[in-house]
């Protein structure tokens, strides 16, 4: 067991770093202050490779492994939860499902352009009343001649004005089930400006305030037959393999959070004075960063891990991730939270300003313990994979 | 066309200046970078293969193995190889025995451009890119704020004092390369992954051509260090407070007197 990274991993690692103080952090205040989309970093991001890190180059991306790309996610989140959501939305969320379930022909048409970045990706599963239980879908997709004609509507959906592919989840029908009628749920690949694609409200959130989440709504949107990614009535499947994927990318998002979190508040403990002396002299102020660095380091075990393990899984073995992600993402998340938490409190007052990054990052935090599975479904994977 | 850039790894000044005994940089204990001068003439020269493919960019440096770094990162910004010249009778090397070392290396390799940073952060000296021009017999152009390449010619924007000169040379040539050159390039991750399973071409002085010893490493460079240090921190200092101001003169004179600079 080896716990040091690559020289490559490592030179990566400082490539990200210097791209997210460089290009990122000096806009993160900004945009979540106008709730505006970083579109100038994400043209940035597609020059540096940042968009098809995992893709291999054969479809026009960097070919390089999911740890890689989770090192990304982490560097960039560090100073920026926002743009560090965009590039996992893309990559885990509609990349991923169209390397791993497209036809040939869905992979030559699509992965190009998602993978330079000249296109940007996004998924639809949620809707007002299928959200945990995504059995609930009301959307629908029933096949007229060479179309399949979708109906229904998408909410919460990351990238949602923003990208110009869609993977889209949809009823197709009905199917027995263990003597149980249930849906029939397949997945589609949709482009922007598909007639019938319109954009519902824009959602005014707590935190990732620069990331762009829509509604996305369907009225009679015929796309071509030939879009159905993987098999009629395998969209359920698709959709928690990718969901699998996805929880890396966001378990990266909360530990770089956190990780942001817990730097911007050791540089301030030091030149904070009270008392006569830094807060850092303080024994609280010690043992409350030394919990948050462990916290810290225990979760990026766990995300490093997980991406590992979908490493293993990319280069043929035939291991499932499912339950590492589910752990990365439970513990990163709760960390993250808690981190941020304890980072606002130990800036006392200047914590609650917004002039300080920790504000921000600990409204950031919260989402990452709910999209993408709840902690409660984080905590449903893993029961249920230790008690079979 | 074939362009060659040199390169070097130089200390970053985040990380402290760290000295060998005998003032030269302990290189090995210090964290490092690509030199930024150098840097922008990496990025000429990638940009000058962006506009067509037929151009290979092969980087050139020469330090210890750990200089190996600076290549592989040149490589994931897009340069086609690598040529490490590193041998122990090498290390301690001044302007003279380096420009010396690589225009051995640079003897082994076709060009028709080469490309230098104007100086080192290390040094700040600016003389090994004219010295390499000087030891291959060929024209250089200093302070290039543009480059463009016409046919077999470069033109090349020179700064100067208060202003800019228009050089045109015929390749092949040198050109030293200004940090304000140009905004160089991230490396891309999947350029990283190709850099580490590329091979890098490793030079001794054995592999140098039409060099003598004498003018190789320490012993071969012209420049002797008398005293090298770290930049002191200065104290809070002596206050005083006179009584007059005939007393003030007095004290300032003694001080003045005592460190024998009166």
């Amino acid at each position: 067991m080896d716990f040091t990274l690559s020289k490559k991993h490592e030179m990566a690692q400082t490539l990200f770093k210097e791209f997210a103080e460089k290009e990122v952090k000096p806009l993160a205040q900004e945009i979540d202050e106008e709730h505006r989309f970083p579109r100038e970093t994400v043209e940035k991001m597609a020059k540096a490779g940042f968009l098809g890190i995992p893709v291999p180059k054969e479809f026009g991306g960097q070919g390089c492994d999911p740890l890689t790309y989770v090192m990304c996610v982490e560097e960039l989140s560090k100073v920026c939860g926002t743009t560090g959501v965009i590039v996992s939305a893309h990559t885990s969320l509609c990349m991923d499902p169209i390397q791993t379930f497209g036809t040939p022909a869905q992979k030559e048409k699509y992965l190009p352009d998602l993978a330079s970045g000249k296109k940007l990706g996004a998924f639809g599963l949620t809707e007002p009343g299928a959200g945990t239980d995504a059995q609930g879908q009301q959307t629908k997709a029933v096949l007229d001649g060479d179309e399949w004609v979708l109906n229904g509507s998408k909410c919460f959906i990351t990238n949602g004005k923003e990208a110009d592919v869609y993977i889209i989840i949809a009823v197709t029908g009905k199917v027995e089930k263990r003597g149980r009628m249930q849906k029939e749920i397949s997945a589609f690949i949709v482009e922007k400006d598909t007639p019938g694609f319109t954009f519902g409200t824009k959602e005014n959130k707590m935190g990732i305030c620069g990331s762009s989440t829509y509604e996305l709504i369907f009225t009679d949107c015929r796309i071509p037959k030939e879009n159905l990614l993987g098999a009629k009535g395998k969209g359920f499947g698709i959709a928690m393999h990718t969901l699998d994927g996805g929880r890396i990318g966001i378990a990266a998002q909360a530990l770089g959070i956190a990780e942001g979190a817990l730097e911007t508040t050791i540089n301030y403990v030091k030149e904070r004075k009270q008392f006569g002396r830094s807060i850092a002299q303080f024994q609280n102020t010690q043992f409350q960063l030394a919990d948050m660095a462990t916290k810290v380091e225990a979760a990026k075990m766990l995300v490093y891990k997980a991406a590992m393990k979908k490493g293993e899984y990319q280069s043929g073995k035939k291991v499932s991730y499912s339950v590492e992600a589910a752990m990365a993402k439970l513990y990163a998340a709760e960390v993250a939270m808690e981190v941020t938490t304890k980072a606002v409190q130990l800036h006392g007052g200047y914590g609650y300003i917004k002039e300080y990054d920790v504000e921000r990052m600990m409204r950031d935090a919260k989402i990452t313990e709910i999209y993408e599975g709840t902690s409660e479904v984080q905590r449903m994977v893993i029961s249920a994979n230790i008690l079979n | 066309m074939k362009v060659v850039v040199c390169v070097k790894q130089v200390p970053d000044t985040k990380g402290g200046v760290k000295f060998n005994p005998d003032g030269t940089l302990d290189r090995g204990a210090m964290l490092t970078i690509m030199n930024p001068d150098d840097k922008a003439g990496l990025e000429a020269a990638l940009a000058i293969k962006d506009q067509n493919e037929d151009v290979e960019v092969t980087v050139v440096t020469m330090g210890l193995p750990k200089a190996e770094e600076v290549l592989r990162e040149a490589m994931a910004m897009g340069a086609d190889k690598g040529v490490l010249v590193t041998d122990r009778v090498l290390g301690g090397a001044d302007t003279w025995a380096t420009s010396t070392t690589l225009a051995g290396a640079l003897r082994n390799i076709d060009y028709d451009l080469i490309i230098t940073g104007r100086q080192a952060i290390d040094g700040d000296t600016a003389q090994v890119g004219p010295q390499i021009a000087e030891h291959l017999g060929l024209p250089v152009i200093s302070y290039a704020q543009d480059i463009k390449v016409e046919g077999d010619s470069v033109v090349v924007k020179r700064q100067y004092d208060d202003g800019y000169h228009m050089v045109k040379a015929q390749m092949p040539c040198l050109i030293t390369a200004l940090a304000e050159l140009n905004e160089p390039r991230y490396m891309t991750p999947g350029g990283i992954f190709d850099a580490y399973d590329a091979e890098i071409t490793t030079w001794g002085r054995a592999d140098l051509k039409d060099v003598e010893d004498s003018n190789l490493g320490l012993n071969g460079s012209p420049t002797k260090i008398a005293k090298a240090s770290d930049k002191v921190r200065k104290g809070a200092g002596e206050k005083v407070t006179p009584d007059s101001p005939e007393d003030a003169a007095k004290l300032i004179v003694d001080k003045l007197l005592s460190k024998h600079i009166i």
